[in-house]
């Protein structure tokens, strides 16, 4: 049996010899499964969305600031990076939104069984592709 | 020996029980409404002069939701982090540094985002 690198510890068995011994649950030994890379997703767009609340945050002090500040604000977001950042903003919402709800679902006991599991993060990840394209699509006719 | 109930009591060792994880439910749970209300608004308000947005976003109704929603995003954020740091920062000292740091920068957001809401609205 093959292990991925780190995957192993040196330990002592009953007779006081030294053995490798695996290392489990480890990352290194799984294939990468829709259930875990959904799950770091899941992470990865939250701590986005964190960097992505200080761009709310700007927003609103700007809003409450002269029209000089909400000027700048609104330029920024205007400009090529700022709408960069905010389609980015808009995927990790979309899906952090829809992946948190199968989350709460999960908490509820619902569709915690693995085809129910499976099924569930494919439909969210098609669900926040639409989701973040009819944003934009709705956002940019009405801009 | 502990009791059963001497321990349900105690928490256990992380003295916290399932606070943690309810508050990060609960926050979850606002944010949903809040979360379709504010890109609806933002949506409709899209390329809006300044005073407008400033008026819209005093108003009572709005100033409220603007700052429930600010409430449990703060709240969920600072929750969210915390397990990540806890996850990933492994010495004691540098996982307390960045945990500290955390917070506050979480909380100096949250107040500045209070405070302007609170300027348009009153």
């Amino acid at each position: 049996m093959k292990h991925a690198p780190g995957a192993l510890r040196m330990a002592r068995n009953s007779d006081g010899k030294w053995v490798e011994r695996p290392l489990s649950p480890h990352l290194q030994i799984y294939r990468p499964q829709i259930t875990s890379t959904l799950s770091i997703f899941h992470r990865i767009t939250g701590v986005g969305l964190g960097v992505g609340a200080l761009l709310l945050v700007w927003w609103l002090a700007a809003a409450a600031g002269t029209d000089a500040d909400y000027a700048r604000a609104a330029g920024f977001i205007g400009s090529p990076l700022g709408l960069i950042l905010l389609f980015l903003w808009t995927a990790a919402l979309a899906y952090h939104f829809l992946n948190g709800i199968r989350h709460l679902a999960w908490d509820a006991g619902i569709g915690f069984e693995l085809p129910a599991a499976h099924a569930s993060g494919k439909l969210v990840v098609v669900a926040a592709i639409v989701l973040t394209l009819l944003v934009w699509v709705v956002g940019l006719v009405i801009w | 020996m502990r009791s059963a109930l001497g321990r349900v009591r105690g928490l256990g060792s992380a003295k916290s029980g399932t606070g943690h994880w309810w508050a990060q439910r609960l926050t979850a749970i606002a944010l949903v409404p809040l979360a379709v209300w504010f890109v609806l608004s933002l949506l409709a308000h899209l390329g809006a002069p300044h005073a407008a947005v400033a008026h819209w976003i005093g108003r009572p109704v709005n100033a409220v939701l603007l700052l429930a929603l600010i409430v449990a995003l703060f709240h969920h954020l600072q929750l969210g982090l915390q397990v990540v740091i806890e996850d990933y920062i492994h010495g004691e000292g540098s996982r307390l540094a960045v945990l500290l740091s955390m917070r506050a920068a979480v909380a100096l957001l949250f107040l500045t985002a209070f405070v302007a809401i609170l300027r348009m609205a009153l």
